[in-house]
């Protein structure tokens, strides 16, 4: 297999390093070789945040230089927009309907306008945040659910055991189940 | 053998664990506060000592006394840390180590969360004569650190792993031995008095600059046959050769996997001192080079310098192909490789987003959002603001904008005394209280004895916060969470012959409002402590509180 690469965005403090952490583990417990790359300190500050996820058979760089990535994956909508730089006409982006505003205020709106049309077919807006805070009355697992939405529709190669597997060993027992509930809910939805 | 994806911080912190390091001090700062935290998280576990000190000079001779006694010591700080402890680094290049010492560096290329400098410490190899090594990956940095500890037990000499953001804060799946480790602390080290080797007073000195030199000799005899230094891939018909250190190695072979070319590269480990003769070998079949290394030339240089000593036919290619600012990645090595080779480079198209930037920004609730509004909303008009490191350093940033000058720890106040000693303008410093532990009481000291009348603002959110919540001394904490005396930032900053004290709650306008007006009509230096308490330690704390009932 190629290796695959994926480009969390979002905003310091959405839980990017936890999420990159699964994906790594669980890329490990399907018999790839994984890297990823960080960044922490100022730049994890509520600003824009992306970590590298590459997996395949032999990973060198831990880095997904622009125009690479496989799958970009958005916490956040703007920071989901942010990410087409990493894309090619081929890049699927699986980006959670959530924004966050900042400083230089711009509206949902205008974001969504943009990321469609740079995007187009390619683009699944999934309502994350919404589901989650409906169905398990915790927004925080969203990316978690972003993730299941990913591997159930098979936009990562990587096996739903695997990733559960991963889950199990990253998370602490007090939010376990939550987790692994935010995965499978993304089976039974479309 | 064990297997897990680890942090390159972790795994520095395992391989320096399995090499039986006992004591271990630091200073936090990023990309390099996981290593010090990660000893004071297992500390009591493992029966080691671990400190983050009050800085990395501190830091370093707390390691320097604790090596001098026969104990395996490791000092972890980030780039600019070493410019602090450099003082007493040179020197230590004298006396050389008694048990074994490795000084870790982290340098950020990019700056991804450093202001100051796009530093590159691996010229501080070169001017204290300490072996430097630089792994590329996690796995190097587990098998690096432990390497690194048979260097500076093998020469008595102190050995500083350099590594840079992207190997800091690179996870891969690290194999590691893994075995129970013992390391017992418990002071067993024992000061044994030797002046001619611990004390550098002339003209003793000298004669210890000789021995260095000689030891530098022997571990340049070493790095010869090291294995920190490797050759891979094989010659081809373009008689191309490739040297490259660091992470940029990784970019190097992910390039040339990508663009299907097999070409030699020599992969660096041992940055100081360089096996010549291993180099000049490397070249002297080829016709052309490319030193693939990110930030500033050094190894470049001594390969031009290699060159023209043995008088080779060579064409050396390297900064005019791979800029010295910001990090390098497989895209920056295949352009400067297409050039080389005269292959056409097929640039990616790369979509703009074209959406202006989410600046980083003080957390919700964080109490300098208040203290830096009322900073700039009661200070008279042309007043300017000297900025520091930490949290406060977004006061440069919008909406705050209130950022005159920025540099190092500390610098705001001593910058400041000078603005004021050349001008008639006013000025306020802005600092946090880790920083005013770290490097601010000399300069206030300063301040005040050269009769300045600057206003300090100490921003007390009582931890130091932007590099991860490390423990300071106003906490009454240590690192290891003992209990420990609670420094009082008001009691120093009058033991410093501050007259105009006064501690206020950022919160409290009113009195901000008219202490600023009335301290800076001040003739003498004065300070206001605006303290409360970090809003993440807060939540923290409350959580906590919630979870013990």
């Amino acid at each position: 297999m190629k290796t695959f690469n994926i480009i969390i965005a979002g905003v310091g403090g959405q839980g990017l390093i936890t999420l990159n952490n699964i994906i790594a583990k669980a890329a490990l417990n399907g018999g790839y070789d994984v890297k990823t790359s960080e960044l922490h300190g100022l730049s994890q500050r509520a600003g824009s945040v992306e970590t590298h996820l590459r997996f395949g058979k032999k990973v060198y760089s831990p880095l997904v230089v622009a125009g690479k990535a496989d799958l970009v994956l958005g916490l956040e909508i703007t920071e989901g927009m942010r990410a087409v730089r990493f894309s090619n006409p081929k890049t699927i982006f699986v980006v959670n309907d959530n924004y966050i505003s900042f400083l230089e205020n711009i509206s949902k709106k205008e974001i969504e306008k943009k990321i469609k049309s740079s995007v187009g077919k390619n683009l699944r807006l999934v309502l994350a945040s919404e589901i989650c805070e409906k169905e398990l009355g915790e927004e925080v697992v969203s990316s978690v659910y972003l993730l299941g939405y990913c591997v159930f529709k098979k936009l990562i190669p990587l096996k739903p055991d695997s990733v559960l597997k991963a889950i199990k060993e990253i998370i602490s027992k007090k939010y376990l189940e939550l987790n692994k509930k935010a995965f499978n809910l993304a089976n039974s939805h479309d | 053998m064990k297997k897990e994806i680890l942090l390159g911080n972790e795994a520095i912190v395992q391989g320096a664990l399995e090499a039986g390091v006992s004591f271990v001090s630091g200073y936090p700062g990023c990309p390099s506060a996981e290593i010090g935290q990660g000893f004071l998280d297992v500390a009591k576990e493992k029966g080691i000592y671990a400190e983050w000190s009050v800085n990395e000079k501190v830091a370093l001779e707390t390691a320097i006394g604790a090596s001098f006694s026969g104990l395996k010591s490791l000092v972890n700080m980030k780039s600019f840390g070493i410019n602090v402890c450099s003082d007493s680094l040179f020197p230590l290049a004298y006396t050389g180590t008694k048990a074994g010492m490795v000084i870790v560096v982290a340098d950020d290329p990019s700056c991804w969360s450093s202001a100051q400098s796009e530093q590159d410490s691996r010229g501080y190899a070169y001017l204290s004569r300490i072996p430097m090594v630089e792994p590329a990956d996690p796995q190097e940095a587990y098998e690096f650190t432990k390497l690194a500890y048979e260097i500076s037990e093998k020469f008595n000499t102190p050995v500083i792993l350099r590594i840079t953001t992207r190997v800091a804060h690179q996870r891969m799946p690290v194999q590691f031995e893994g075995v129970k480790i013992e390391n017992e602390f418990l002071k067993k080290g024992e000061f044994v008095k030797d002046y001619k080797r611990f004390s550098t007073m002339p003209p003793r000195v000298l004669e210890m600059k000789k021995e260095l030199l000689e030891k530098i000799e022997k571990i340049k005899q070493f790095a010869e046959k090291s294995k920190l230094n490797k050759i891979v891939g094989c010659r081809t018909y373009h008689n191309l050769g490739i040297i490259s250190s660091g992470v940029a190695y990784l970019h190097v072979k992910e390039a040339l996997e990508e663009m299907n070319l097999d070409l030699p590269v020599f992969k660096l480990g041992l940055f100081y001192p360089l096996p010549e003769k291993k180099i000049n070998g490397f070249l002297k079949p080829l016709k052309k080079v490319l030193v693939a290394e990110e930030v500033d030339p050094y190894i470049e240089k001594e390969v031009m310098a290699t060159v023209q000593k043995s008088n080779l036919k060579l064409e050396i290619f390297g900064r005019e192909l791979v800029s010295e600012i910001g990090e390098l990645n497989q895209e920056k090595i295949k352009f400067a490789l297409s050039k080389i080779l005269r292959i056409k480079y097929k640039k990616p198209i790369i979509i703009n987003s074209d959406l202006p930037r989410r600046h980083p920004q003080l957390c919700s609730g964080c109490p300098y959002w208040p203290a830096f509004s009322a900073i700039k909303k009661f200070s008279p008009e042309g007043t300017i603001f000297g900025g520091d490191i930490g949290c406060n350093m977004l006061s440069g940033v919008s909406p705050h904008n209130i950022q005159d000058y920025l540099f190092s720890m500390g610098s705001s106040v001593s910058i400041g005394h000078g603005i004021i000693k050349s001008t008639s303008q006013k000025v306020v410093a802005i600092m946090g209280d880790g920083t005013f532990f770290h490097a601010g009481i000399p300069a206030l000291i300063n301040s005040v004895y050269n009769k300045s009348n600057i206003l300090l603002f100490i921003l007390d959110n009582r931890i130091t916060a932007m590099t991860g919540h490390q423990e300071n001394p106003g906490m009454g904490k240590n690192g290891m969470k003992e209990d420990s005396p609670m420094l009082k930032i008001e009691e120093i900053v009058a033991a410093c012959g501050v007259k105009n004290i006064k501690v206020i709650s950022p919160d409290n306008l009113k009195e901000l409002d008219e202490t600023i007006k009335d301290f800076l009509n001040k003739e003498e230096t004065s300070v206001i402590i605006s303290r409360k308490i970090c809003a993440l330690l807060e939540k923290r704390q409350l959580k906590q509180q919630n979870e013990n009932i």
